[in-house]
């Protein structure tokens, strides 16, 4: 890794672990949603309690990108700190690359609790290759949410963001099926679901976790939302140009 | 003299403010420039320019010979952050680390601290330092980098007189040594005791540029104080103010003033005429301006 990026990576990891409880929060909602929605309905199934199980780490791993990602880019916007980052000898790589390091590493955190909660409150069960699988679909899978939490931090102001990414959060994890199972929602959800990039995420982690084959249509699907996704967060940097100080 | 950063025909606008117009400007190796102006001038425009963080709706600007978004053209330079946005939760010495890790050559972060008067700081979180601390934290990470040119927006606001004058000290031997310094200040003061030439910039146009020295030649005013109870009715006055029975006025024609002054037949004591400081100078262009506006 360049040393650079590394070093973006040490500073905002360093600025993440001294508040604390913005990890807390991350973790608390899928943990929360673990025991409302997976213990009480799937939990003697092992392979519905797998799946299911599944979907609550990518409900988790959404929130960091999507949410916790667009609030932090935003707010840093506002702050005089950021126009004098980019007084620095650096392009915006290393700053993007850590970004998305020190995120990926707050979802790792958050998914502690739901996989504890998994193991001992379930029937889940699986072998520890699968597991590490899974746990790199998640990574995979978070990529455009990512890339849209990078989007909407560019885009707009914190307060915007806040609201925006948790308009955009629920409905796009509950229609790919991360909350209920697409098979008690209704019709419309159901043809929707392909299209949605949250459910090309969770397929694929079933096939990491599974083994299930994923609907061409959703991998297409999810693989055009990173490229629109992508092109957005780098229009929106481009058009950033800090707040205006006369 | 090698040009370190250059402006031609520079001019940016934001929607429909022109908080640039044309303008041209050259800060060689060596020279330790003020930007003066009045708030909304366009020297904080000017600034973001030339260290890269905005672009020229047109026009050229030139960092070491290339555009100043590339950054490699700012490897060369230092900037001061505002101080109220410093990360608050990390250390000092974590803070000085991380910029100076942008630059091939750099102080030791002991070294540099020391220097700034920071040294027992180093483990202290941004979050607990005081006002003064900040801005001596903010000033020394313009140096971090070994930098041949540094850009130090207003670096001793909210600074008591002692700790202004060892940041001078530091500004000068930096400068000393080789250094480049673009200053702005709100305390024409300060680039008084610092600046050896003076760029004053108002409704983004350059409108005087020249030495201290030269500033106060140019616009030709003098001071002419005496004692009387008011000020009298005289022609040529620019301003007039009255301090502790003292008369002060402002003109560019004193040898006039003062024919009209005892010919006028008021009683005065104490007549004296004296070059203006650079404050005065600095007003009297600015509102030359205003009235031709």
């Amino acid at each position: 890794m360049p040393s650079l990026t590394l070093t973006h990576l040490r500073y905002q990891f360093l600025e993440q672990l001294r508040v604390p409880i913005a990890l807390v929060a991350s973790a608390f909602f899928p943990a929360a949603a673990m025991l409302a929605f997976v213990v009480p309905f799937t939990g003697a199934d092992p392979a519905s309690a797998t799946s299911a199980t599944a979907g609550m780490m990518l409900f988790g791993a959404m929130s960091s990108a999507l949410i916790g990602l667009s609030v932090s880019v935003a707010q840093d916007r506002e702050r005089p700190w950021d126009p004098y980052l980019r007084t620095l000898p650096a392009g915006p790589l290393p700053r993007f690359a850590g970004r998305i390091l020190t995120t990926m590493a707050g979802m790792l955190l958050s998914v502690v609790p739901v996989l504890l909660i998994s193991a001992f409150l379930t029937a889940a069960a699986i072998s520890p290759p699968r597991l590490v699988l899974g746990i790199g679909a998640l990574l995979l899978g978070s990529v455009p949410f990512m890339l849209m939490g990078l989007f909407i931090g560019y885009a707009v102001s914190s307060k915007a963001a806040i609201a925006v990414s948790q308009v955009a959060y629920f409905p796009i994890a509950a229609l790919g099926g991360l909350l209920m199972p697409l098979e008690v929602m209704p019709g419309f959800v159901q043809s929707l679901a392909p299209f949605v990039p949250s459910r090309g995420a969770i397929e694929l982690m079933w096939a990491a976790v599974a083994g299930r084959t994923p609907s061409p249509v959703s991998v297409v699907a999810f693989t055009a939302w990173i490229i629109v996704a992508g092109a957005a967060a780098t229009w929106a940097y481009r058009r950033d140009e800090g707040r205006r100080f006369s | 003299m090698t040009v370190l950063a250059r402006g031609i025909e520079v001019t940016r606008r934001y929607g429909d403010v022109l908080a640039l117009d044309r303008v041209s400007l050259d800060i060689r190796a060596g020279e330790l420039v003020g930007l003066l102006g009045p708030n909304g001038a366009g020297k904080s425009t000017l600034i973001n320019l030339l260290v890269g963080l905005r672009r020229p709706t047109s026009g050229t600007v030139e960092l070491f010979g290339g555009p100043p978004a590339d950054p490699v053209a700012r490897r060369g330079i230092g900037v001061t952050p505002q101080e109220t946005g410093l990360p608050e939760s990390l250390r000092v010495g974590e803070i000085v680390d991380f910029v100076s890790a942008h630059f091939p050559e750099r102080y030791g972060t002991a070294e540099l601290l020391a220097r700034f008067g920071l040294g027992d700081l180093a483990r202290r979180q941004v979050g607990g330092l005081s006002g003064g601390q900040r801005r001596r934290l903010a000033v020394a990470l313009a140096f971090a980098g070994r930098p041949r040119l540094v850009f130090l927006d207003e670096p001793t606001t909210g600074l008591d007189v002692e700790a202004r004058r060892t940041l001078w000290e530091g500004i000068r031997s930096f400068h000393d040594d080789g250094g480049t310094v673009v200053l702005t200040s709100h305390y024409l003061e300060e680039i008084e005791a610092l600046a050896q030439r003076v760029v004053v910039i108002g409704r983004g146009r350059v409108l005087a540029d020249g030495t201290v020295r030269a500033m106060r030649d140019v616009v030709g005013v003098r001071r002419v104080s005496f004692a009387a109870p008011a000020v009298p009715d005289l022609p040529g006055i620019l301003r007039s103010s009255v301090e502790d029975g003292r008369v002060h006025l402002l003109t560019t024609d004193s040898d006039l003033l003062v024919a009209e002054l005892v010919r006028a037949g008021t009683a005065f004591a104490d007549l004296e005429v004296r070059p203006t400081s650079l404050e005065e100078a600095f007003i009297t262009i600015t509102s030359e301006e205003d009235a031709r506006a």
